[in-house]
């Protein structure tokens, strides 16, 4: 090692907790927890409260605001279409919150939950493969792309995340539940790797809003849009995965 | 629909239109009303009485809109309007104070305890340990666990150090887990002071 490191103290244990930590700190910090239990055992407690936080209080954000407090803002002329959207947002705040309050993982025998079964598995699988990640690389991603097109017989884009510093190393063919499924593989400049999986909207489900789950430190968003459902998932920090989903998204609504 | 994201996302568009062209009536007024779940949610896990929790609400969004000239337009209005909300409530300590926690055990029974499945907190403790904890150390784990302020945001809203942020945060959690999961041992490693 011709590296230094700075020493764990307790504030990156809290940090760790907060997800406030670089990817690199945030490493380092998961490798001395693997070699010290109890600070292990610290860190889950103060991830615990952090969750049952949320579970005791999120359902606030859900609550219509009360009109007295809506009084003054009612006086001014502010545009519709936006509070409109605002109203809109909220909506869905409240059914996304509802399902990290629900207990994440926890999400039941629905086909959905299925999926997402399927995706953790897929990105526990393939990501720590060294020399084949994927079936076809990135180099040949109009085959890659027209090939999986073909195989769940629906249309399957590879969306672009440069923005967040992670490329496309490739995707592969995937079985689940008996049906094609499709993973893009993506990684940043300091190894960490995304996962997008793609496979048939399980039984014609209808639109959802972005939900969580996780499993350890494995964490992940999904959704149905249209035809096809999703999850991206990671082992970065949860506002890395947000935003990568959120391009995703965004790009595949094109 | 986007969920979280979506709405986070307006939030930085509508803060960057007020930036943009200075502050319209109109523009901070739905500034401060897209907060006011964020404020509640903070108020009313502040205080175990709900009513004192919509009072503090109702004050600081009062405060907000008088002092709105005191807004710079450019800074971040959640911020701004938490620590309205925390000066308010330190000045009138005395008010929200001294009331004997309530818990309203019949609204926290129906929430079962699932999260990580491994998970041994339950909520009704946690809720009356939070509860129990120095104010201080209460708004400290609230901004940044509920609210997830970095340490600088929660420090720049209780107008602190952030090492002072930092102490209460640790000297929080450390109630709350040898209240909630028994006696441990602590860790050996560098502690904060």
């Amino acid at each position: 090692m011709n590296e230094k490191r700075k020493p764990i103290t307790e504030a990156d244990l809290h940090a760790y907790a907060d997800n406030l930590l670089d990817p690199k700190r945030r490493q380092e910090v998961e490798q001395y927890l693997e070699q010290h239990s109890e600070a292990a055992e610290q860190v889950r407690a103060y991830q615990e409260i952090n969750t049952g936080l949320h579970q005791l209080f999120d359902h606030v954000l859900e609550e219509p605001i009360p009109s007295r407090l809506k009084q003054k803002s009612k006086t001014s002329h502010s545009s519709k279409p936006l509070q409109i959207a605002a109203m809109l947002a909220t909506l869905a705040i409240g059914t996304a919150i509802g399902w990290l309050g629900r207990g994440e993982w926890n999400i039941g025998q629905q086909p959905i939950a299925q999926m997402v079964d399927h995706a953790f598995t897929a990105h526990v699988v393939y990501t720590p493969e060294v020399k084949h990640p994927v079936e076809v690389g990135a180099n040949e991603e109009k085959h890659l792309v027209n090939w999986l097109t073909k195989r769940l017989d629906a249309p399957v884009k590879a969306p672009q995340l440069n923005t967040l510093g992670y490329e496309l190393l490739g995707g592969r063919l995937l079985a689940a539940e008996g049906k094609p499924a499709a993973q893009f593989m993506y990684q940043n400049g300091l190894g960490n790797r995304l996962t997008l999986f793609i496979r048939k909207n399980p039984n014609g489900q209808r639109d959802t809003a972005f939900r969580f789950a996780n499993n350890d430190s494995v964490r992940g968003f999904y959704w149905i849009d249209g035809e096809l459902g999703y999850a991206l998932i990671g082992e970065t920090e949860r506002t890395t995965i947000a935003k990568a989903a959120h391009l995703v998204y965004e790009q595949l609504a094109q | 629909m986007r969920g979280v994201y979506l709405y986070e996302r307006l939030l930085q568009i509508q803060t960057m239109k007020a930036n943009d062209k200075g502050t319209t009536m109109a523009d901070f007024s739905q500034l401060i009303t897209q907060h006011i779940p964020r404020l509640r949610r903070y108020a009313k896990a502040l205080f175990s009485d709900p009513a004192l929790a919509e009072d503090l609400v109702q004050d600081c969004l009062e405060r907000a809109w008088s002092k709105q000239h005191l807004w710079n337009g450019s800074g971040d209005i959640r911020a701004w309007l938490f620590s309205i909300m925390h000066n308010l409530h330190a000045n009138e300590a005395r008010k929200f104070n001294r009331r004997p926690a309530l818990i309203p055990m019949e609204a926290q029974n129906d929430q079962p305890i699932t999260g990580n499945q491994e998970s041994t907190l339950a909520l009704n403790e946690l809720e009356a340990a939070l509860h129990n904890l120095p104010e201080k150390q209460r708004e400290v784990l609230l901004l940044v666990g509920l609210e997830q302020m970095s340490y600088e945001e929660a420090a720049d809203v209780l107008n602190v150090p952030t090492g002072t942020v930092m102490s209460r945060l640790s000297r929080a959690r450390e109630n709350l887990r040898s209240t909630l999961y028994g006696a441990h041992k602590q860790s050996n490693i560098r502690r904060i002071k």
